[in-house]
Formats: structure tokens, C-alpha cells, sequence
């Protein structure tokens, strides 16, 4: 029976039908729901590792170990696993192993648009992209047997338009896949470098295998239409390209690495014009011209962003969209903002106030470099605010440090924060470290990390204790703080800030969004006598607190608000106050 | 309908409204009438209170997941700024459905910049298949403001001549249990409306 999946649905069931009993990753959009789906299956192992170069490595114990191996990251999770790819692809596998990158062209949810086709050059591997559900599904299938066919890792590279549109899957049956025997040969899996230099003359064989094995793979398709001419493309970009142009031919790739080299001169051969359709890097069109094949590409598509239907419309065959209705009002913009009740709120507004440098992090709490919160310096990838800040420190020197924080979430510090925190305590920075715990990976859809004390499936396990771990690594200075408790958040600032040693500040609340989270018992209301409209509750960018121009008075939403009483806390005219009041 | 052409439907909201459940509850109709249907949602950070969209699009054979500007049969938006926001992407004698519901963006509650108050009056003038309807007030007294993506669920039923029987059951099995008769309510608070209300897109 056919099923409306998300690309990410069916990527797990790809696995699950292929026979795959082990999966690892680390939550990231656009990806984070594929392993979600995988764990739900009879018979796999699934877990959530600490971040992607982990779930990398589990991935190839498990691989080496003899069983079919799903790991799934995000596009810049494979940066963090970048060091065990490529050596992976040197010591090949024994059950397949299947890395999923989700790439995120647009940046919906990045912080950069990195194309990851470039891996399948860089580490060598053969990468696949589908460009449906149905096509996510089967390509999975079939990238397990080609790992084990070629002795690789196989990448499928996929994009937040496949990873989160639905479309029609047929299911199919588990195929029991034995667990292969396990012989140990350390010529293969020990990369000495005697070893590793005979190794990569196997890889290079292996490309070559590949690069025969792509002119006759079913992934590869022509679809003959027009000669005049004939389009290249792959994944969702293969869409676009029929619904607006469903005259032309097209040479549909399904392995974006390596590329077909006959199979495309020979349908560049047929057709008057060569144009290549390929979000983001000319990963197909520098390979064409290196071959000496004239072709359209980024000339006239961009380098930058996602492509749409309407793009190709108006860049290939020059008809702009027509909008029918046009209205002239200015709307203003939307952007993603804190919850009410957010327990990261308090903090930026306190960071905001005191006028620090912040180096920030990946996660919701990134949406405080927002106005008016607009506490944040930098933010570059995960866990790198503390190394940013302590290269600020030293930089800049000491004094700068008094006035200086970094800033992380829970699961970020246990992804890679720990190792920088190392590093401000050996190389004797004055850090003041601000862990946001608000004890789960919020921003991706509350998965659990190893400092929630359970896992994947929800099952108690050890939990990571922060301050123990803080402690352990040099830090004299931790204490704990609720960033609801403005004063008490201030007060612990101000002292670590002037303290001439490391210090860590947890502010520990449970995301506002966590059923439980012990909030919206109490609501507040604006006196409207007391309030002599000095803005400040509205400085704390919660939708929860109003500004009526007319009145020049603040108003809280009743809707909205789920009572935790920050905007209390910062009115100085006691105009907010508890219960239900006459708005 | 015509079952060769390709219906499009843009659902538009802010971020935690349930605009995602709505789009999955249509695409499951669509699935069930035996349409090939694609579906493009939001996840991540947009959905923390940011502009979201998700898309439908249902017919004989459908390839984009995305819907093109000005080729939207409906835009069904559940606040008023959204609508205007999105109103591109609906095609000549579309049909406009707007929420009475106003969520103040950021720059709007800091006073950085004004709501277009009369939003909604401004877009019925000018697309003339529109409905504005308080859906969230009708939701309320479903039992929560809450249910109102479903009410407006109902509302579209009627004015896409959807059969009703299986949007009941698509929402009877996606929504979760413990709110499933405040939701079943609200849909049949939609249906009574859209009915009255006399509107019908001619699918394509």
C-alpha cells in the first residue's frame, strides 16, 4: 500500500527494509526525524550520540562489526565527522554503512549553505541523491548493497525540501540481513600509514569500479523529450525542472558521485543546448567543463539559495511569475523569536543590561542576538563559543575578559563544548562560561542528550551531571542558577565576571515547551494606572507583552502568557501585577 | 475536479499555530481520493514563532513539492498579516481564507513598527473570493482556541467540496485522542460555516 512520508520517514524505512539493525546520529535540522523514525522499528539499535563525529564512529564499529548502518546528520554535522570519513573510506566496510547528509540550501535552519556533494569528491565516496520520498527510500535500500558491492561508505545527500515534503511511498518487506562474521585484519581497519598507502591504491581502484558501475546504474535516466535541450539534474531540483519544462529532455542523476562520463557526453551529444540544473556549487557543471562540454549553469542560475519553480521559469526560459493580486501595505517581518516562558529570555536581557560581549552558540538561544534581546556577538558553529571567547581573551587581554561571556546550551556543551572548557582551564583563561540547560536539544524538537539522563527511546540511563563534569576538568568556580531569578542571575554574573579564574554558570530551567515545565499556573495583567509606558517588560521581546501606540501603555496577552514573571522582575513601577485583571 | 490538473493549497501561519497538522490532514484526504499528493512543510527554527508555510498540492500527477507564485487555489491563512504576506503565490480567482486573528510580530509588539490594523478589510476589496471568518472564536467555544486550524479545516471542506466522511476520518486518526472530540466539534463548526457561507472553488 502507498504511504505519504516526509523524505526523512522514508530514509529510515529504506534502512529498516534493507535490513540495517544499527543506527546512530545527532539531532540537526533538516535531519533530526530520521533516526526519530528509525528507533521505532522491531529489531534496530538506535541511538542519539553525543554529536556527529561520535555517531561517525559507532557508525563504523557497528559497520566493522558486521552489521547494515544507518548514521544521519545534518549538512554541517559532517564537518564534525569529517575526520573519521575519510579514513573510513580507506579502511572500506563490512556491513554497509549509509551516511545521510541533509543539506539545508536557503539556510531555514543553518548557519551556512555548505553543498556536501563536495564530500563525495573530497573523502572519495560514492553519493546518491534522490529526488523523492519513494526515491529516498529505495536509493537507501540500494546504497547498502552498493557499500558492501564497492567496500565503501556510501553518502546520500539529501535537502530540506526532500527531507521535509511528503510524498507517495510504496512500502516494502525487512529483508533479514545476517550479521556478518567479523575477521579481524588489520591491514584493512589499522590505518598505519604502510597500511593506509596500500589502502588508497584500493580506493583508487574502487573509484574507478564506481566509475564504471555508473554509466549502466538504473539511477542514471534519460527521459527524451526535445533536442533543442536537454537538462541535467538531480534531487528536487529534477522536479522543478518538469513541472516547468516538461518538453525538454533530461538526464535525471541519481548518483551525484562520481559522475557518468559517457552516459552524459553522449546525451550532450544529442541535444543543441546543455543546461545544468544544481542548487548551490557547479559540482556537475566544473566536472562538464573539465570534460570540455559546453554548458549553461551558473551564468544564469544562482550560486546562492534554493531554487523554486518560478526561479526557473524566469532565468531559463525569461517568463517572470504572475502574481495576480498585489497589496500595497507594508508587512512588516516575522522573524522566529524566544517563547513566552523561555527560560533563555532572562538571560539575554540580563547580558543586554550589563553590556557584555556574549560568543554564542547553536540553538534557540541563538535568537538572542535578536532586538530587542540583542545580546549576541558571534556565533559561528556548535561549541564555539568558548574557544571564541578565550580567543577574544587572549587577544584582547584580561580586562576584557571581566566584561566578556560565553554562552551554550546544554546539548551543545556536550556535543563540543567540553574540550574548549578544557582548554580555557589548561591555557588559564578567566572565562565566564553561561551553560543554558534547559535540559534537552529544544531547538531541533526536544530530543534527549546524555545530560537528560535518557535516551533515544526514552529509557533512564546515567545522566551526564554538568557541575561534576565542569569540575572535573579544572573549573573551581561552578554554581547553579534559576534564569528565571533575574537578581540572583545578575548577582552570580557579576561576581564570576570579577573572579581572575575560569567560572561556569548553569542556568538551569526546563525549556517552556516541556509539558510540566511548571509553567502557566500563575497570569499577570498591566495595571494600567501604575504603567507609565518606559517600555521595559516590551524589552524583553516576549509575545506575551504588548505595546499599544495609542495608549502608550504595555498590555499582556492572556493567551499567551504562561506566567513566569520576568516582566515583574524588570518593571520598576510594580504596574504588573498577579491575577486576572480587567484587560 | 479534473483529476489531471494539479490542485495547489498554501497554508500560512506563525509558527506553532498547527499549521503542519492542517497541511497533513489535507494531504491524507487527497491520499485517501486517490490523488498523488505532495506536501513541503517547516521544521526548525522558523517554527518558534516565526512566518510559516506549508503546501499541498494534490492531482494526477504532481512533481514540485512547492508551489509556484500566483498558482495557489487557496490560500488558507491563519492570521491576517500572514495573509497579506503570502497573498503572491494565490492565483487570479483564487480563494482567500483568513483567520480574524491577529499575533503581533516582534518589531510590531516592540512599536519599531505598526500592524496594518484593516489588513483583512484591504484583502477583501481586492481578491473578491475571500472569507474572513474568527476561527479561533469558534474554536473556543469548541473547548479550545486551539482547535481553530480545524475549524478552518471545515471551512475549506465545504468550499473545496471535499467529502466530508473522509476528512473526519483523517482527522479521527491523526489527531491525538485526549482532544479528539473538541477537534471533531470544530470541524463541524467549519463545515456549518463553509456551508452557509456558499463558497465553492471550482478545482482546475
Amino acid at each position: 500500500m502507498k504511504k505519504l512520508m516526509i523524505g526523512n520517514e522514508a530514509i529510515a524505512r529504506g534502512a529498516y527494509e534493507a535490513g540495517a539493525t544499527v543506527g546512530a546520529a545527532y539531532p540537526g535540522t533538516p535531519s533530526t526525524e530520521i533516526m526519530e523514525f528509525f528507533k521505532e522499528y522491531e529489531g534496530v539499535y538506535a541511538e542519539w550520540a553525543p554529536n556527529e563525529k561520535v555517531a561517525l564512529e559507532v557508525g563504523c564499529g557497528a559497520s566493522l562489526g558486521g552489521a547494515r548502518t544507518l548514521v544521519a546528520m545534518k549538512h554541517v554535522g559532517v564537518n564534525v565527522a569529517a575526520d573519521p570519513l575519510y579514513t573510513f573510506s580507506y579502511t572500506g566496510v563490512n556491513g554497509g554503512l549509509v551516511l545521510v547528509s541533509a543539506d539545508d540550501p536557503g539556510m531555514h535552519s543553518s548557519q551556512n549553505e555548505q553543498d556536501n556533494r563536495g564530500y563525495g569528491k573530497f573523502a572519495k565516496l560514492p553519493v546518491l541523491e534522490p529526488a523523492d520520498s519513494q526515491e529516498a527510500k529505495d536509493f537507501v535500500a540500494l546504497a547498502f548493497s552498493l557499500s558492501e558491492e564497492f567496500d565503501t561508505p556510501v553518502m546520500v545527500r539529501v535537502t530540506t525540501r526532500l527531507a521535509h515534503s511528503q510524498s507517495m511511498v510504496e512500502e516494502g518487506e525487512r529483508r533479514e540481513i545476517p550479521l556478518k562474521p567479523y575477521v579481524k585484519d588489520a591491514a584493512k581497519y589499522v590505518m598505519l600509514p604502510g597500511h593506509a598507502r596500500l589502502r588508497h591504491v584500493e580506493v583508487e581502484k574502487r573509484m574507478a569500479a564506481l566509475r564504471r558501475y555508473v554509466e549502466e546504474s538504473p539511477l542514471n535516466r534519460v527521459e527524451w523529450g526535445s533536442r533543442e535541450t536537454g537538462v541535467i539534474t538531480s534531487g528536487v531540483s529534477y522536479q522543478y525542472v518538469k513541472e516547468v519544462m516538461p518538453e525538454v529532455s533530461v538526464l535525471k542523476l541519481g548518483i551525484v558521485n562520481p559522475l557518468p562520463e559517457k552516459l552524459i557526453r553522449d546525451f550532450a551529444g544529442q541535444v543543441k543546448r546543455v543546461v545544468v540544473v544544481e542548487e548551490l556549487e557547479p559540482v556537475i557543471e566544473e566536472q562538464l567543463r573539465a570534460w570540455g562540454i559546453a554548458v549553461q549553469g551558473k551564468d544564469v542560475l544562482p550560486r546562492t539559495g534554493e531554487y523554486s519553480p518560478e526561479l526557473l521559469e524566469e532565468r531559463l526560459l525569461g517568463r517572470k511569475a504572475a502574481e495576480a493580486y498585489a497589496l500595497d501595505a507594508a508587512i512588516p517581518p516575522r522573524p522566529p523569536l524566544m517563547c513566552p516562558g523561555c527560560p533563555h529570555r532572562g538571560v539575554f536581557y540580563t547580558l543586554n543590561r550589563m553590556k557584555l560581549t556574549v560568543c554564542g552558540d547553536i540553538g534557540c538561544y541563538t535568537l538572542g542576538a535578536l532586538k530587542p534581546l540583542a545580546a549576541m556577538d558571534t556565533t559561528i558553529c556548535m561549541g564555539a563559543s568558548i574557544g571564541t571567547a578565550l580567543g577574544m581573551e587572549k587577544a584582547r587581554g584580561a580586562e576584557w575578559a571581566r566584561k566578556a561571556v560565553a554562552v551554550i546550551g546544554d546539548s551543545t556543551f556536550v556535543h563540543s563544548g567540553i574540550t574548549p572548557l578544557i582548554d580555557v582551564v589548561y591555557n588559564q583563561g578567566m572565562s565566564t562560561v553561561i551553560i543554558l540547560d534547559n535540559e534537552t536539544t529544544a531547538m531541533t524538537g526536544h530530543q534527549n542528550h546524555p545530560a537528560t539522563g535518557l535516551t533515544l527511546n526514552n529509557t533512564d540511563t546515567v545522566r551526564l551531571d554538568l557541575e561534576s563534569v565542569c569540575r572535573a576538568v579544572g573549573v573551581k568556580r561552578v554554581r547553579t542558577v534559576d534564569p528565571l531569578n533575574l537578581k540572583e542571575l545578575e548577582n552570580a554574573l557579576q561576581e564570576e565576571l570579577a573572579a581572575r579564574e575560569p567560572s561556569v554558570i548553569i542556568a538551569r530551567r526546563p525549556c517552556a515547551l516541556i509539558p510540566g515545565a511548571g509553567l502557566g499556573e500563575k497570569s499577570y495583567y498591566v495595571d494600567t494606572v501604575a504603567c507609565k509606558g518606559c517600555k521595559l517588560c516590551i524589552k524583553l521581546g516576549c509575545t506575551g507583552v504588548y505595546w499599544i501606540e495609542e495608549e502608550k501603555l504595555a498590555r499582556i496577552n492572556p493567551d499567551l502568557c504562561v506566567g513566569c514573571g520576568l516582566c515583574l522582575q524588570v518593571c520598576k513601577l510594580d504596574a504588573i501585577l498577579e491575577g486576572e485583571g480587567k484587560e | 475536479m479534473n483529476r489531471q490538473s494539479v490542485t495547489n493549497i498554501m497554508i500560512v501561519g506563525v509558527g506553532g499555530q498547527g499549521t503542519l497538522l492542517t497541511s497533513r490532514v489535507i494531504a491524507r484526504v487527497a491520499t485517501k481520493m486517490g490523488y498523488d499528493v505532495k506536501v513541503s512543510e517547516v521544521h526548525g527554527m522558523a517554527q518558534r514563532g516565526g512566518s510559516v508555510v506549508s503546501q499541498v498540492r494534490f492531482g494526477g500527477k504532481v512533481y514540485s513539492p512547492i508551489i509556484k507564485k500566483g498558482d495557489a487555489d487557496v490560500v488558507l491563512a491563519f492570521e491576517k498579516l500572514e495573509a497579506g504576506r503570502w497573498l503572491g503565490y494565490l492565483k487570479q480567482g483564487g480563494l482567500l481564507i483568513i483567520n480574524d486573528e491577529r499575533v503581533d510580530p516582534l518589531p510590531v509588539m516592540s512599536g519599531e513598527t505598526r500592524y496594518p490594523d484593516d489588513i483583512a478589510e484591504r484583502l477583501a476589496r481586492l481578491v473578491p473570493r475571500t472569507v474572513v471568518v474568527d476561527a479561533t472564536g469558534m474554536a473556543r467555544s469548541c473547548g479550545s482556541a486551539r482547535a481553530a486550524n480545524i475549524v478552518l479545516v471545515g471551512l475549506l471542506t465545504r468550499a473545496m467540496a471535499l467529502p466530508a466522511e473522509l476528512v473526519a476520518e483523517a482527522i479521527q486518526e491523526m489527531v491525538p485522542a485526549k482532544v479528539l472530540d473538541i477537534n471533531l466539534r470544530a470541524f463541524e463548526t467549519g463545515l456549518e460555516y463553509g456551508t452557509n457561507c456558499r463558497l465553492k472553488v471550482n478545482l482546475a
